[in-house]
Formats: structure tokens, C-alpha cells, sequence
């Protein structure tokens, strides 16, 4: 069964919506999840297909896009045994 | 990273979790920083505006590129092995009768190193599932309308592979020089939702 991510040729999310001038990160803290995870990959805290994979089982659409990602990095974390 | 003064709540859960992690020695405030620092700085869609403009003036680049775009990319100083794996880059040439637009349809697979971050409506759930199915409407909600008759090629980007699109180079700059081209190409034209 696809995972909730595969969303490809789905109908019903609406208008795609640009937004204009967006800046690469949000709002701080975004820049600090995304460096998180950086930092965390490159440790080898975890590798990147767990990570993708932590986001596509634990992701909503309800949430954004980093909230998604800072998911990910908490429950691996804790699957992992580091908090 | 030093300079915080979000009160929001998940702002507050990042900054207690990086908190922890310090404390066990798995994160380290500079290393995020200086991780960060070079991000900005490096990645950027002018990386992806130099390749295509050399790609205007120089064939046998542009043959290159099409061909074999990882090997092609160091001719410009750059290279697909700055992220955490390296990835294979396709680049897809607009025609007369083809246009290319690039989506992730699992996630937002984009090729950062030449394009930067990618923009929120590229991880959309609204732009991905309905660019594979009605690329044609949603490329005039970017104000692109194609001919009836220009093919569009949708590609799906993932873990290993990344796309970009090679525009065509624009009526009337014959006369510019190559920085001069690379100030036309556009963000949104290297993944393919405007003509350029």
C-alpha cells in the first residue's frame, strides 16, 4: 500500500500556490532543523534513506514541511535510544 | 547559531532538542553554523543560471551536459557532490516542440547544489500529485501556456536522481554576453514552470 507521501496524479490538494521573493527558511528555526539534520547525516546519527524513510511514515499533510522533517529527527532519534 | 528569539512553540522544541543533543556530544553549535553558512552561500540557482548560459554559447558544453551533466559540471567549477550523497544529474533540453518540467512526486527531490533550496509550492502536495496528471494546467497557473502542440515531459526526480532544465535561450541576445544570458534564466525555468 503507498504511504501517504505518493501523492502523485492525486486529486483534491487544491491550487498549487507560489509564493513570491520566498526566502530559502521560514523562520529560524527551520534553519536550524535543516542543519540539524545535516549535521546528524553526517555523523551518522542515522543515514538519509532512514530519514526519508522516518518522514514518509510519520509525515502529515496537516503539517509543513519542516514540522515534518523535525518529526522525523525526534523519532529516530528516540528509536535510536539518543533521547 | 546564535541569534534566536522565535518564541513559537516548535522553535522552542528545536532549540530544547539541539540543547540535548550538545549535551550528549552529538551536535555542535559551530559545526551548525558554519554547515549553515556554507549552505547559503554555496548553493544558489545562480549556479544553475551559469550552466545554462554556457550552455547558449558553448556546443560542445551544452553536448556535454546532455550527455553526461556530472561530468560536465566541473567545466563551471561546480559539482553534484556537495549534499550528503552525491546524486545524478539529468539535464533535459527545451525545443520547439518539447517542453520539460521537473517534480518529486515522493518528497522534494531537487537538485540543491545548482538550484538552492527548492521553493515551498515545489514540495507541495498540490504541485506534486498534479503536475504527473495535468502538467498543462498547472504550468499556465505559473502563467506558462504552451502551444497545443508542444509535448510536455513531466520527470520524477528521487534519492538518486535529479533533474534540471535547460530553457531555450531567448529571441534578441544574440549581443549578450555569457553573465549577461545568465542574468535571464530563471529559477523556475531551470525546473521547468516558466519559459526561461
Amino acid at each position: 500500500m503507498p504511504r501517504i507521501n505518493d501523492v502523485g496524479g492525486q486529486d483534491g490538494f487544491g491550487p498549487v500556490e507560489e509564493e513570491l521573493d520566498e526566502p530559502a527558511f521560514h523562520a529560524d528555526w527551520e534553519a536550524h532543523v535543516f542543519a540539524m539534520n545535516r549535521a546528524l547525516v553526517g555523523r551518522g546519527v542515522y543515514n538519509l534513506d532512514e530519514f526519508r524513510d522516518a518522514v514518509e511514515r510519520t509525515m502529515s499533510h496537516e503539517s509543513s514541511y519542516y514540522e515534518n522533517w523535525f518529526r522525523a529527527i525526534q523519532t529516530l532519534l528516540k528509536e535510536k535510544g539518543h533521547v | 547559531m546564535s541569534d534566536d528569539h522565535d518564541d513559537s512553540p516548535i522553535a522552542a522544541r528545536v532549540r530544547e532538542l539541539e540543547a540535548i543533543l550538545e549535551e550528549k556530544g552529538l551536535l555542535d553549535a559551530t559545526e551548525l553554523d558554519r554547515a549553515l553558512e556554507a549552505f547559503a552561500h554555496k548553493a544558489t540557482p545562480a549556479n544553475g543560471f551559469r550552466v545554462v548560459a554556457r550552455s547558449w554559447v558553448d556546443e560542445e558544453f551544452k553536448a556535454r551536459l546532455l550527455e553526461n551533466a556530472n561530468e560536465a559540471l566541473p567545466a563551471v567549477g561546480l559539482s553534484m557532490g556537495g549534499g550528503l550523497q552525491v546524486q545524478r544529474l539529468r539535464v533535459v533540453e527545451n525545443t520547439e516542440k518539447v517542453h520539460n518540467v521537473v517534480v518529486c512526486t515522493l518528497c522534494s527531490c531537487y537538485p540543491i547544489a545548482l538550484l538552492g533550496p527548492s521553493p515551498t509550492w515545489y514540495k507541495s502536495p498540490a504541485y506534486r500529485s498534479k503536475v504527473v496528471s495535468h502538467p498543462r494546467e498547472v504550468l499556465a497557473q505559473f502563467g506558462l501556456e504552451l502551444p497545443a502542440d508542444t509535448e510536455i515531459r513531466v520527470w520524477d526526480a528521487n534519492a538518486e536522481s535529479r533533474y534540471m532544465v535547460l530553457p531555450r535561450r531567448p529571441g534578441g541576445t544574440e549581443q549578450l554576453s555569457e553573465e549577461e544570458l545568465a542574468t535571464k534564466v530563471t529559477r523556475n525555468g531551470l525546473i521547468g514552470t516558466a519559459a526561461v
